[in-house]
């Protein structure tokens, strides 16, 4: 691995920008993960910013147990996203759909429809915990090889 | 006009040697005031240049066509002419050089705001769009004043030489026009309380909501080299020649620096306005301090204070 590759890996690691989509969450993970821009929190420290734009963004932060509503536009915002992109399911809706299970509008859980890297269970997460969630996405990130086209990446 | 000076200006300071690195530290200097305004830590040290390279290590939109050509020019655009008006600066006025007018200088700053706008139109996206005109409408309203403030200097000191600007004495009307400049470069930094075109949850990213990737480092590039632009037209206009090279360039750079400081103080302690707010407040105060700079200027021509 050569130096420019090296901190291409470096800096994709210490940069990870978040897009947050809420698939029908009941909010309680959202604010966790806002609290963790808070001063208390800091994301900030490590690099992190929440983004506007899921163009802008390198990883995808999903929470709630995915609705028949929001499943078409999730899928849009995830193939918005650019390569290298990891997914982090916020909660335990995204994991097993949680108190959610068996509603005629919930076609959860998350994994049928997209790969989900890392899970961040919790009804909510803490703050903390969301954190670790996001440090492991960005090592999944830095793992991944640091020149890769669109097209190399699906297949 | 010596050439070996022009590529000195282009190339090493304050062009691209000296405002590549400027830039990053701004922005961080930037991120950083304003998460501790805030009582946050901060980004570390190095967080823009890890952004940049990160952002052009990914890979791209793929475009095709006329609209692919277009979103990858407005970035590139932008950062050259901004390159432009960084080489224009009139850090050393007695050095000669490129001997370029306040005219060309006030194009070449104004040129990454119109590839904003035009970039919001040509990404069709619906918030791209809203963020143009958003754009579009704040910069009328903020360079009513910031034209009629460079007037009023220019007035003030009988030229549009950039080099006869800078060292002109102060005056009533200089003063006052400085003052008029401070006021527009929030907005033209797209900072809050005036950060409307670009506002996060709100539309998106404004007109970089479709830009990604290579495309969106370039972006970011050139809102940094804006920031080193803008903040050191202010500080070549603000700072008084004392002869020595390095003596005026390293006080050109400590207040553009400071300047930075105060701007994120301003966006921390500020929250976003609405658009005619924005309107509202440069066709009040901007336009009257900036009136009263050029009927400063032209009443009393150089009067020393």
């Amino acid at each position: 691995m050569n130096l420019l590759e090296r901190l291409i890996l470096h800096s994709r690691r210490r940069s990870p920008w978040l897009y947050h989509v809420n698939s029908g969450a009941c909010n309680g993970c959202d604010i966790e993960l806002s609290a963790c821009l808070t001063p208390r929190y800091d994301v900030e420290q490590l690099g992190i910013r929440l983004q506007g734009s899921p163009r802008h963004a390198d990883i995808l932060v999903i929470s709630g147990p995915v609705t028949r509503n929001s499943l078409e536009a999730l899928q849009t915002v995830y193939a918005q996203v650019l390569e290298p992109k990891v997914v982090v399911a916020l909660g335990s809706c995204p994991a097993s759909c949680n108190v959610f299970a068996g509603s005629p509008v919930v076609v959860g859980p998350l994994e049928r429809y997209l790969p989900v890297d890392v899970y961040v269970p919790g009804c909510p997460p803490r703050p903390d915990a969301i954190i670790e969630g996001i440090v492991r996405a960005t090592a999944i990130l830095a793992a991944k090889p640091a020149r890769q086209t669109e097209k190399e990446a699906v297949q | 006009m010596n050439l070996g000076i022009a590529l000195l200006t282009t190339l090493i300071f304050p062009g691209l040697l000296y405002a590549l690195p400027a830039g990053w530290l701004m922005l961080w200097v930037e991120r950083k005031a304003e998460a501790r305004f805030q009582r946050r830590i901060g980004p570390p040290f190095f967080q823009p240049f890890f952004d940049f390279v990160k952002l052009l290590s990914k890979s791209g939109v793929p475009r095709p066509g006329l609209d692919g050509l277009m979103m990858a020019f407005w970035p590139l655009l932008a950062v050259a002419s901004l390159i432009g008006a960084l080489a224009l600066l009139p850090v050393f006025p007695r050095l000669g050089g490129f001997a370029g007018d306040l005219v060309l200088l006030v194009g070449l700053l104004e040129l990454p705001s119109i590839c904003s706008v035009l970039a919001g139109f040509t990404s069709r996206s619906l918030f791209g769009e809203i963020g143009s005109v958003r754009e579009a409408v704040l910069s009328i309203a903020y360079n009513l004043s910031f034209l009629m403030a460079l007037v009023a200097v220019a007035v003030d000191a009988r030229s549009l030489q950039l080099s006869t600007l800078a060292t002109a004495h102060f005056s009533v009307g200089r003063v006052l026009a400085l003052l008029a400049i401070l006021l527009c470069l929030p907005a033209k930094l797209r900072l809050n309380p005036f950060s409307q075109p670009n506002a996060e949850q709100e539309i998106y990213s404004g007109p970089l909501t479709e830009y990604g990737g290579p495309q969106l480092g370039l972006w970011e590039l050139s809102h940094s080299l804006e920031m080193v632009a803008l903040t050191g037209l202010f500080a070549s206009l603000v700072l008084p020649r004392t002869g020595v090279w390095w003596v005026d360039a390293l006080l050109f750079v400590a207040v553009s620096f400071l300047l930075v400081w105060v701007l994120a103080g301003v966006a921390a302690g500020t929250a976003r306005l609405k658009i005619a707010q924005a309107v509202r407040f440069y066709n009040q105060w901007g336009l009257i301090a900036a009136a009263l700079a050029l009927i400063a200027a032209g009443l009393l021509p150089g009067g020393g204070l």
